[in-house]
């Protein structure tokens, strides 16, 4: 969350700065691009995933938020899957999937088994796949493999 | 048809050295945390492209008849052996991948995958083949035709193996593989370099 408020800040900041000058709209700060799908985002995704208070035995937290594109406004309510390779199960083990809802501020988290490095790299996958906007599909890569957590921010467009 | 020629100490020195440089990285792979949490089937793929590796390091050093007590004529016999060895490993690396996890295989085959390695993983697989199809074609082929096209597929399968290999975080343990990555480009250099026999 930290690192979401600095952002912000910054963002306030550097838009107060240019509106003040005069030469930037103010509507600049109202322009935030959707997520795009990553490039193998929906491998071994299984639709419907349930909403679980956790996946296994845990351990691993998924953390992220989900905002609206154009104003950032946090998304509530919106149901967000995940699955990966775990110290539990392969990708496309059934039990390896679960889903969550975002809270009030539109951030989600969830326990999961620990992520180890399968194909490759360690990564997680996580969908937003509802009707309500666009399908984004992600395969975030940990920046180390020892990392017990991965957060994950969606913009999403409306439909 | 010579046999290289040395003392027994020195022989023994080679085999030892190759015999490492083959058995290493298979022995550090086995202790991988990671194999804990893998099928047999997958466990199985990964150890069919170290031990294609393995063969890979094999080949120019049988094809030049350079290991003692081994002939060029024997050498040869064996390198063509290997090679089709190499393209039943490459195979079984590829479906055993394919059963862990279809759409991570089709997308490396396809060349879309999102990592970096698989495009050379495939690269190398498919000099491998063709270097397997230019063989069965080699006696309609003249000579130097021949010489150069294989070694040229074969660095391109050296080559596109190191640019995979080295990107993966697997279950090959990181000296060994790094060992192993540049004992094959240094074979690989010095059968352009090195003067004919």
């Amino acid at each position: 969350m930290t690192k979401l408020i600095q952002t912000r800040r910054a963002l306030l900041a550097t838009a107060g700065a240019a509106a003040m000058t005069g030469l930037v709209k103010p509507a600049f700060a109202q322009r935030l691009a959707p997520t795009p799908t990553m490039r193998g985002g929906a491998n071994n995704y299984r639709p419907g995933a349930p909403i679980v208070a956790r996946i296994g035995g845990g351990g691993f937290l998924m953390t992220g938020t989900v905002r609206r594109a154009g104003d950032g406004m946090p998304l509530p309510g919106q149901r967000i899957q995940m699955w990966a390779h775990t110290t539990e199960g392969h990708e496309r083990d059934p039990e390896s999937h679960g889903a969550t809802l975002t809270d009030e501020n539109g951030v989600f988290r969830m326990d999961m088994p620990q992520i180890v490095p399968a194909f490759g790299q360690p990564h997680g996958h996580l969908a937003y796949d509802s009707d309500a906007f666009e399908p984004v599909f992600l395969r975030p890569i940990m920046s180390s493999a020892s990392d017990t957590s991965l957060h994950v921010d969606f913009v999403l467009q409306p439909v | 048809m010579t046999v290289t020629s040395g003392t027994p100490f020195k022989s023994a020195v080679i085999w030892l050295a190759l015999g490492v440089a083959l058995s290493a990285p298979l022995i550090a792979a086995a202790q991988s945390p990671l194999l804990a949490w893998r099928d047999p089937i997958y466990i199985a793929a990964g150890f069919a492209g170290i031990m294609a590796m393995g063969a890979l390091l094999l080949q120019p050093l049988l094809a030049t008849g350079k290991l003692p007590g081994v002939s060029l004529w024997q050498g040869r016999h064996v390198h063509r052996w290997v090679g089709a060895g190499l393209i039943v490993m490459v195979v079984a690396h590829v479906i055993g991948l394919w059963i862990t996890s279809p759409p991570d295989v089709i997308d490396a085959l396809l060349f879309r995958s999102p990592t970096p390695f698989s495009v050379w993983g495939v690269i190398a697989m498919w000099a491998i083949f063709g270097s397997g199809v230019l063989a069965l074609m080699r006696r309609r082929l003249r000579l130097r035709v021949w010489r150069f096209a294989h070694r040229a597929l074969a660095t391109v399968v050296v080559t596109g193996t190191v640019l995979h290999v080295i990107q993966i975080e697997g279950t090959m343990e990181d000296i060994t593989k790094i060992a192993l990555c540049a004992l094959l480009c240094g074979a690989t250099l010095w059968v352009w370099t090195a003067p004919r026999a």
